[in-house]
């Protein structure tokens, strides 16, 4: 097998031979070329670990800025939601006005319908 | 030693503290979530300029990212350290800036900020060793396309899965590992054979 089949293959190699096939794993260990690369890509795996420990720090001020924006949308989220709940109170109550209005139509329906039989069977 | 209502911050990176913090703050405790930010701002800031070489950029990813953050909390279940979820927000925000922004901008490596060791080695030869190759690995990732550059900062440096990087990059698992192979096989080359030398120390 040639060094430069496989040579693509070795970057997908260098977390372990899993990303290889048998034929490519045999040949690798023989093959001191695809090993020396092979070690070549486990210290640039290394190396780029390494820069996870680094914190680059921004420029002063950033912070306040940061809790700043998040306060504003805070506060725009309040407010949307206090809007929110003064338009569910006043759909409320204008649901129950209409409710005791109906209520009140239909139990005065009902009561003159009772009063007519009444004011009938007197005058007969 | 600083300390805030919620404890001393030597346990802010303590995931328990964190996690508390975040429970706090999906109940609506404002001062919980500033005391997130403030724990992970540096972090979410530092992935930011990795991802867009660009201080400014930078700045309006992680300001976008806090802001989907605060939006989003409530959905956040625990399944995964909230580092993670936020580095896969901010991957998804830079993606998105990145996307968006009309004009192409090369920034040098020199224009960037100094970075800060979070553990320094003792032994001053090795540790300009690895300033040295930091500063090369740093610049090296920065001469990859940007959706090279996104795949390999996300996965060899913080980690992530190929599932979680295809998500929040709006490309296909198989995608990822494509791009990581390239990626790693260009830095290898622009890189290569002074790292095995310099790295013997890491």
């Amino acid at each position: 097998m040639i060094c430069e089949q496989i040579a693509e293959s070795l970057p997908k190699a260098v977390e372990g031979t899993d990303g290889l096939s048998p034929a490519q794993r045999a040949h690798v260990e023989t093959c001191l070329r695809c090993q020396a690369e092979l070690v070549q890509y486990r210290s640039l795996l290394r190396a780029l670990h390494t820069l996870r420990t680094e914190v680059i720090e921004p420029a002063p001020g950033v912070l306040p800025e940061l809790l700043a924006a998040v306060g504003q949308v805070g506060e725009h989220h309040a407010i949307r939601s206090l809007i929110n709940r003064r338009r569910v109170a006043y759909a409320g109550g204008i649901a129950a006005a209409t409710a005791a209005g109906v209520t009140g139509v239909v139990l005065l329906t009902l009561r003159s319908r009772r009063s007519r039989p009444i004011a009938g069977s007197a005058s007969g | 030693m600083r300390s805030s209502a919620f404890g001393p911050l030597e346990e802010l990176s303590d995931d328990a503290q964190v996690a508390l913090w975040v429970e706090a703050a999906q109940e609506g405790d404002e001062a919980a979530f500033q005391e997130l930010v403030a724990s992970s701002y540096r972090d979410v800031f530092t992935l930011a300029l990795r991802l867009c070489r660009s201080e400014e950029d930078a700045l309006d990813v992680t300001q976008e990212a806090y802001l989907r953050c605060y939006r989003s909390l409530g959905s956040f279940r625990g399944d995964s350290k909230f580092s993670t979820w936020m580095y896969r927000i901010t991957a998804n925000c830079a993606s998105t800036y990145l996307k968006k922004r009309s004009r192409h901008r090369h920034e040098s490596i020199e224009d960037q900020l100094e970075p800060a060791d979070a553990e320094p080695s003792r032994d001053p030869v090795g540790r300009a060793e690895n300033t040295e190759l930091r500063s090369r690995l740093d610049g090296a990732l920065g001469t990859l396309a940007p959706k090279l550059r996104a795949v390999v900062v996300l996965r060899d440096i913080y980690d992530l899965s190929h599932e979680d990087i295809a998500s929040e990059l709006g490309i296909s698992v198989s995608a990822s590992k494509v791009r990581l192979h390239r990626a790693r096989h260009q830095l290898r080359d622009s890189l290569l054979p002074d790292v095995v030398v310099a790295s013997h120390d890491l």
